[in-house]
């Protein structure tokens, strides 16, 4: 799976669920994190989207600020546990 | 066991280390996945050469050390080994990676300042950024390992004199970041508390203490870290952000050491009940959990429900839900509900509740009726009254102000007499929580001031709001901030309203409320659930010219289109 194929169902998620405001004109490259859009304990939320929606299992360690804090990561980050 | 037999926590300890020297003690589970372990006798080694390395430093007894460190097994011999010097030590809150480095060192340089400590232990990653920013000040930075090597050359210190009524540490409570209060304990303080926690909890010599609690959190340093080493229990800590991010980890936990005690706010019932994947369920047995106690934050009915009806699968029962209710004013515990049965649930009225400040039992399926947890009863050497204007004292079911007098009160704050004087009434410790008392179970229903608790944590309005006014695009003094319960995150959302400059253009909005956020993150590790842009003079002040947050809040609640759930939505 392609990280292009996970964004638009992963952004719809982030703004109805997490940001619960489908009109948030969210960018690709926009800081969720430390942006303060969501709060770190939602990342456990992406990590039992990404296993619902794509059956994919995320490690704590691929939890991070770090490595989650935009749409582009979050859905290269599901995409690389995915495999090609 | 009755640890109010000891003069000190430093005799407590030493009386278990030398019953029990080779108890596995502390299991701690680090983020890289390593696990450590301490014994009472390598706790006590440790501790007895920390204390030395402190006097090598030149810190004597009352001196005030900070311990800024992060979840890190040394955090705990450097705390005893403060505690066997006579050395007060202070844990400051962990650095969290939304929070802004700056930000975070000016906030210890502060508290460092406002304390009058002269000593910090940290550690390695952190210390060239301390050493810079107290250049020139006559403190000493001193690494954890370091100061662990410096002991090795020395000989052993002699312990001081202590007695119960000197100040053992000081748990510095979340203020407004402004004005940080430290809670001064005494030994004794501790000692009566953390008895009086054992016995409510009907402590067994084969209970084990789970946590992932920060140990700078009141609860997190009390049941996680205090209890099981005075108790003689084995306790297992676990990493907040390691926790936060899976927290299948506690359940884990729970079933591979065999975990029988955890304490917990209410959001993270919901954490856990929202956020566990069911692969991460798989195997575990919870049945031996007999006490899972909710506190620190308001207690909600649904919350303990979520979390029973997921994990019953398990084997968790629930009869092993309890709730709590405490602060550090008190070194911990106000009420805890009585083991073997779930916390009492009043249904009352609500408008009455509101209205006219009672409990007016009402049956659950009547229109309006609202649950209330009961908080449980008071343990061992607390009293609690119940007092309304002009300090009376009020009848049961009439809300009002909840007072609270200890054996094991605040000595008071630090280098704040102002603030002991304020938080105190007559040898009554005023909370600032308002509750009812009925048939011997306490109930909380609110604050008294608009502080907002979210994830277990205090927020200020005021620093949120302040934050606000430093925006080109904010109209001063027109941004409100408050809380709202949110049955879905067991906690309540932070919400901000405010007036622009400059009205109409989607863009600008847009750029002003990223550029909020940003900054409230950054200052305040809060994400806001919400900023709504109101019209000029949507927001309503009081005659004195500051913004009214709850007359505001409730405006809010009538807004078409508000994203943010009202409490029992």
């Amino acid at each position: 799976m392609k990280a292009d194929e996970i964004k638009p169902r992963l952004r719809e998620f982030l703004l109805k669920d997490l940001l619960r405001n489908p009109t948030y004109p969210l960018t690709d490259d926009e800081p969720l994190i430390t942006g303060g859009l969501v709060d770190s304990f939602d990342l456990a939320q992406i990590a039992v989207f990404a296993e619902r929606e794509f059956k994919i299992y995320l490690p704590d360690s691929d939890l991070t600020v770090e490595a989650m804090d935009t749409l582009d990561r979050m859905a290269e980050q599901i995409a690389h546990r995915a495999g090609p | 066991m009755n640890l109010t037999q000891y003069p000190t926590l430093v005799a407590a300890l030493e009386d278990r280390a030398a019953a029990a020297p080779e108890m596995r003690l502390i299991t701690f589970l680090n983020e890289d996945g390593r696990i450590e372990h301490l014994t009472y006798r390598e706790l006590l080694d440790q501790a007895r050469s920390y204390a030395a390395a402190f006097g090598r430093l030149g810190a004597g007894p009352g001196d005030l050390v900070i311990l800024v460190m992060n979840h890190a097994l040394e955090l705990l011999p450097a705390f005893w080994g403060a505690l066997l010097a006579g050395v007060v030590p202070s844990i400051f809150p962990y650095q969290t990676e939304k929070l802004d480095a700056d930000i975070y060192r000016q906030r210890v340089r502060r508290l460092v300042e406002g304390s009058g400590a002269r000593f910090v232990v940290t550690f390695a990653a952190f210390q060239l950024a301390l050493v810079e920013l107290f250049a020139g000040m006559p403190i000493t930075i001193v690494r954890a390992d370091e100061l662990a090597q410096l002991a090795d050359q020395s000989a052993a210190a002699a312990s001081p004199a202590l007695d119960r009524d000197q100040t053992a540490f000081i748990q510095y409570s979340s203020g407004t970041t402004g004005l940080q209060k430290g809670v001064v304990l005494s030994h004794r303080a501790a000692l009566n508390n953390i008895q009086a926690i054992a016995r409510a909890v009907e402590l067994r010599s084969n209970d084990v203490v789970v946590c992932w609690l920060p140990l700078h959190h009141d609860m997190g340093l009390i049941t996680g870290m205090m209890l099981p080493i005075l108790a003689g229990i084995p306790a297992v800590l676990l990493s907040p952000f390691q926790w936060v991010r899976d927290p299948s980890l506690l359940l884990k936990a729970v079933h591979r050491y065999h975990g029988t005690l955890c304490w917990m706010p209410n959001f993270a019932f919901n954490h856990c009940a929202r956020s566990i994947r069911e692969r991460d369920l798989e195997g575990l047995d919870l049945s031996h959990w007999r006490t899972l106690i909710d506190g620190g934050e308001p207690v909600r009915l649904d919350s303990l429900r979520l979390f029973a009806e997921r994990f019953a699968p398990l084997g968790f029962r629930e009869q092993a839900l309890g709730a709590g209710y405490g602060m550090a004013e008190i070194t911990g515990a106000v009420c805890i509900t009585p083991m073997g049965r779930m916390p009492r649930v009043d249904w009352v009225s609500l408008r009455t509740l509101q209205e006219a400040q009672r409990a007016e039992p009402a049956p659950p399926e009547q229109p309006g009726a609202t649950p209330i947890v009961s908080s449980g009863r008071l343990v061992q050497g607390v009293e609690a009254q119940i007092v309304g204007a002009g300090d009376t004292s009020l009848p049961e079911r009439h809300i009002g102000e909840i007072l609270v007098r200890s054996n094991a009160m605040l000595s008071g704050y630090h280098n704040r007499p102002d603030l002991t004087a304020d938080a105190m009434r007559l040898g009554w410790h005023r909370t600032g929580d308002l509750g009812y008392l009925s048939q011997g179970d306490l109930f909380v229903t609110g604050r008294l001031k608009d502080l907002i608790i979210s994830g277990g944590r205090n927020i200020y309005p005021e620093d949120i709001e302040a934050l606000a006014s430093t925006l080109d695009g904010v109209r001063p003094g027109r941004a409100v901030a408050f809380g709202l319960p949110d049955a879905t995150l067991g906690t309540e959302a932070v919400v901000m309203v405010c007036e622009l400059r400059e009205e109409g253009k989607a863009e600008a909005q847009i750029a002003v409320e990223r550029e909020l956020r940003r900054r409230v993150t950054r200052h305040l590790d809060v994400a806001l659930a919400e900023v709504r842009f109101v019209e000029r003079g949507w927001v309503v002040k009081t005659p004195s010219g500051k913004v009214a947050r709850a007359a505001n809040r409730e405006k809010y609640l009538r807004l078409p289109g508000r994203l943010t759930p009202s409490g029992e939505d």
